[in-house]
């Protein structure tokens, strides 16, 4: 089986995989690393969200091989500590999560629409942006509130 | 009031490990020598089955064991029950048709369960199930509700003629129909509650382990109720004595009632870990989710209101033809009846109701309970034809509700269709919603719009539910075979923390939060120091689990009986410790004190005391540590008015949802923000009801909308902020004085968002979900 090598969470890792193995499958299984979750099949609802190389991929929709030699960051990957991202603290103290599934997908996509559009986010363009993360429990009121919450955090 | 105590919004106990990737969910829960299961399931709506080759996929690379239902069989396992028994109107029990966990010779919908595969690896097992050859001999399939039960329809089961799993009427005929024949005017609306599925975005998933030395299975569910499955698969499935079946549930991503059921995979695994002795694993793909979840709603109803010359309403009938799908789920048969027919009143003094409910078998997956169950079903059927009732009657939906509200002294309120409100003050949560929705303005709002070519549209819905399910005494009467109380132990330990056990298992709602706060608020322990503990039979001592808005309502009033018999205790122990008679002992904000003095012990002291007896009361028990079973006297009745204002595109059929304003009596708050997500949830799922999701079987009975490609979820620009707001009032027979509040948005939004879309485009009526095509065809038409 072919081997890769990977950084996640800033850690090298590396393994074998089958060429259909997904990079989801990988960190979940391999790597044990379950804050990453599979909410469906199609690439729609986003709960496996991570950022490889600085940008938001569906590691259900990747091989594990497509991520040989690059930079994975997964929900694990964050805190600092026992210190809370400034975007899961905005999460925390926005109720923007519930059952807490689709969460992790949610911080992650947080991440790079902040990345890509700014610590200043208005409700339209956090909601336009989120379509490819499905929440279930929370109507999304609080999970658009965290966002921004958390964005102006991450820039003060 | 205590710092984090009642009516505090404290953050969430749960929220951290979340945050960080450190849920549990029953997925992630991975044990040595596990092994990989895969369930074969029919291609086709309704089939014979004449054999199951498993030759080559027992050969296959890694394959552990295949089984089919004659394995299941052998083994003395029972099939799928259904727990709740509705008469028909020929005196007879609902027909129930057997349900086993793998077909037996026949299978009846797409996704039915004909064989388990397991094997080392997943891969392996899904290959494999690939190579299990079953020869079917494919049926005419029945998929639509309205004509299942037809003369010359296809026969689904032996055990149902004519595809009837029951005739439910309730109510005087005779009298409902002399009432309608001397009305001043009868308004009619035939209607289509749209089928949905229910989809907690963590999809189901079982992991059985058998150990061969205790004799014990223990099976991790996904599971809304842990000692419910324990008790149906112990006791009607044979899978293993109750006192051998551990069900462990930790974090649950959503239930919404998809994950009440008893379900075939979870029995199938349960049986299979001990036949092959290594652990099994199964998690449901997003396609078996859709496939093989009970589904929600699906009925087709003609309702009819009779009206006197002021609009008063003066009786009501409505004849509805429920799916149940191609087998009865776990509460299959109550949700449309009981939980359905028995809101018909809603929040109106209509004196006479007569309904018909036929229930019809279809090769479609089961259908069962969903967010509300029943409750949507019926508001949505009475808060449309309030509507169209206003429009005949020229008056303003406002105006019709008013003249027709149950008044504030006349609670409680015997309704004619068997339930009676405890509390409500509708007209109170009338006021403040139209306020919120700035009712008033919205002529100048709607001008506005047209001059950009857009159509506004305003509706109202003025709800009432039925929850905190149930009073055993009343379900018992019904046909329930379980008793609903919720049980709860508050144990100290000797230094003073708290852990609270409950029957009631959160799915997300928040409980270690919520009921940390009554712990904090009786009994004076800091939050921090409490910790609540569900989901695991081997650790709580009973429950019946979370559903029905009930886990407050129950199984919060549980723990309060519970502390109270600490309290009680406490004192005996404080008397003797501070040398005073016990009746002289106050209890408050954590400490027992001497009436009249500063002489006073805190209950953490009396905990140790307690459990280091060495002065102590004569003849009383050590410990600090007591349980308490609640059973509530009736149901809850939370209800209120939600004001969606939405503005339709008639060139494209678009509906926006412009503002959307919520005013609910959930009686006495908790935690203000869970119950604000609670509301936001709901509505946010009645809207998806209401303009987005529909499931849909073709005449063959393939699922075409199984896959979230074709199934459109509520997404973020799909929903706008919700304004919330309050009218409570306090329900006498709840002790906490609270109401649920989880199913009522699901409940409210669906008729507030078509009633919107009807004012909008100036129609009677649209079926949900109100697309933009379906918009669009009904503007045309309106034109």
């Amino acid at each position: 089986m072919p081997v890769i090598n990977l950084r996640v969470n800033g850690n090298p890792v590396s393994g074998e995989v089958e060429a259909r193995t997904l990079l989801v499958q990988f960190l979940r299984d391999n790597l044990r690393l379950t804050g990453t979750h599979v909410g469906c099949d199609t690439s729609q609802c986003g709960a496996c969200v991570v950022l490889m190389d600085g940008k938001s991929v569906k590691s259900c929709t990747m091989l594990a091989m497509m991520a040989d030699d690059c930079d994975v960051t997964t929900i694990e990957g964050l805190a600092n500590g026992s210190e809370l991202h400034r975007m899961q603290q905005a999460f925390m103290d926005n109720h923007g999560l519930q059952c807490g599934f689709c969460t992790p997908g949610m911080i992650m996509s947080a991440l790079d629409i902040v990345e890509r559009n700014g610590n200043d986010l208005d409700e339209a363009t956090i909601r336009r942006e989120l379509t490819g993360n499905i929440c279930r429990c929370t109507g999304y009121h609080n999970i658009v509130k965290a966002v921004k919450a958390g964005a102006k955090a991450m820039g003060d | 009031m205590a710092t984090n105590g009642i009516g505090v919004s404290v953050r969430r106990k749960e929220d951290k490990r979340f945050l960080i990737g450190k849920g549990n969910y029953t997925d992630d829960i991975n044990v040595v020598g596990q092994t990989y299961a895969i369930f074969v399931r029919s291609p086709h709506a309704h089939a014979t089955i004449n054999n199951i080759d498993t030759t080559d996929a027992e050969a296959a690379a890694g394959v552990v064991a295949v089984f089919t239902g004659d394995d299941l069989a052998a083994d003395g396992i029972a099939p799928l029950i259904c727990g709740v028994t509705v008469t028909s109107d020929d005196g007879e029990p609902h027909r129930a048709p057997a349900h086993p966990a793998l077909a037996q010779g026949k299978v009846n919908y797409v996704g039915d369960h004909v064989a388990i595969v397991i094997a080392e690896t997943l891969a392996q097992a899904k290959d494999a199930a690939e190579k299990v050859e079953v020869d079917y001999g494919i049926l005419p399939a029945v998929t639509d509700t309205a004509s299942a039960a037809d003369e010359g329809q296809q026969q689904i089961h032996e055990a149902a003629p004519n595809n009837i799993c029951f005739n439910w009427p309730l109510g005087d005929k005779q009298a409902v129909e002399a009432a309608f024949a001397s009305a001043h005017k009868i308004s009619t609306l035939d209607l289509v509650n749209n089928r949905m599925v229910t989809n907690p975005m963590e999809p189901r998933a079982a992991l059985g382990e058998y150990n061969t030395g205790t004799e014990e299975i223990t099976l991790h569910l996904t599971t809304q109720n842990p000692h419910l499955h324990r008790l149906v698969l112990s006791a009607f499935n044979q899978l293993a004595p109750e006192h051998k079946l551990r069900i462990v549930s930790t974090d649950v991503g959503g239930g919404f009632g998809a994950k009440i059921f008893i379900y075939a995979e979870e029995l199938v695994v349960g049986w299979a870990c001990r036949k092959v002795n290594r652990p099994v694993k199964w998690t449901s793909d997003r396609t078996e989710a859709f496939l093989s979840d009970a589904h929600g709603r699906d009925h087709v109803t003609s309702a009819e209101m009779a009206l006197d010359e002021d609009g008063k309403f003066l009786a009501m009938r409505v004849m509805t033809r429920a799916n149940v799908g191609a087998y009865l789920s776990t509460f299959g048969t109550m949700v449309p009846s009981y939980l359905y027919a028995f809101l018909f009143a809603g929040q109106y003094t209509t004196p006479l109701i007569y309904s018909e409910v036929k229930a019809v078998f279809t090769n479609t997956a089961p259908v069962d309970a969903s967010r509300g169950a029943g409750r949507p079903e019926a508001t949505f059927l009475l808060e449309r034809l309030v509507d169209v009732a206003a429009a005949d009657m020229g008056l303003d939906p406002v105006e019709i509700r008013r003249r027709n509200f149950i008044p504030v002294d006349a609670f409680p309120y015997q309704t004619p269709v068997v339930q009676c409100y405890d509390s409500g003050d509708y007209n109170a949560a009338l006021d403040k919603a139209l306020a919120l929705a700035d009712y008033d303005g919205f002529g100048a709002r709607a001008e506005e719009a047209k001059s950009r070519g857009m159509l506004r549209g305003i509706g109202l819905s003025s709800y009432v539910e039925a929850c905190g399910i149930a009073p055993s005494a009343a379900v018992g009467q019904l046909g329930a075979g379980v008793g609903l109380w919720e049980s709860a132990q508050v144990r100290f330990n000797p230094t003073g923390n708290v852990q609270v056990f409950t029957g009631a298992h959160s799915n997300g709602q928040g409980h270690e939060t919520t009921f940390a706060q009554l712990i904090t608020e009786l009994l004076g322990v800091p939050i921090e120091d409490v910790e609540v503990i569900h989901g695991d039979t081997a650790k709580t001592q009973f429950g019946m689990g979370t559903y029905g808005s009930r886990s407050l309502a129950v199984g919060g009033v549980a723990i309060a009986k519970a502390c109270e018999k600490l309290i009680a205790k406490g004192k005996k122990i404080a008397a003797h410790a501070l040398e005073a008679a016990e009746g002289d002992i106050e209890f408050a904000d954590g400490n027992f004190t001497i009436a009249g003095t500063d002489k006073a012990m805190n209950i953490a002291e009396v905990a140790f005391n307690a459990y280091v007896p060495h002065s102590y009361p004569e003849g009383l028990e050590p410990g600090f540590d007591e349980n308490a079973f609640f059973d509530p006297l009736n149901f809850s009745f939370p209800a209120g008015t939600h004001v969606c204002e939405v503005e339709v595109d008639p060139d494209t059929g678009v509906v926006e949802i412009i503002k959307y304003s919520a005013v609910d009596d959930f009686g006495k708050l908790i935690n203000p923000m869970i119950v604000e997500g609670q509301v936001h949830g709901g509505i946010a799922h009645g809207v998806g009801q209401a303009l987005l999701e529909g499931c849909r079987y073709d005449s063959e009975g393939q699922l075409i909308t199984a896959s979230f490609m074709d199934y459109a979820m509520p997404r973020a620009d799909n929903v706008p902020n919700f304004d919330i707001d309050y009218a409570p009032t306090n329900p006498p027979d709840n002790p906490l004085g609270v109401k649920g509040c989880g199913e009522a948005g699901a409940i409210a939004a669906p008729p507030a968002v078509i009633n919107a879309i009807t004012n909008a485009l100036g129609v009677k009526h649209i079926d949900m979900p109100a697309t933009p095509e379906n918009v669009w065809r009904a503007a045309q038409g309106a034109a």
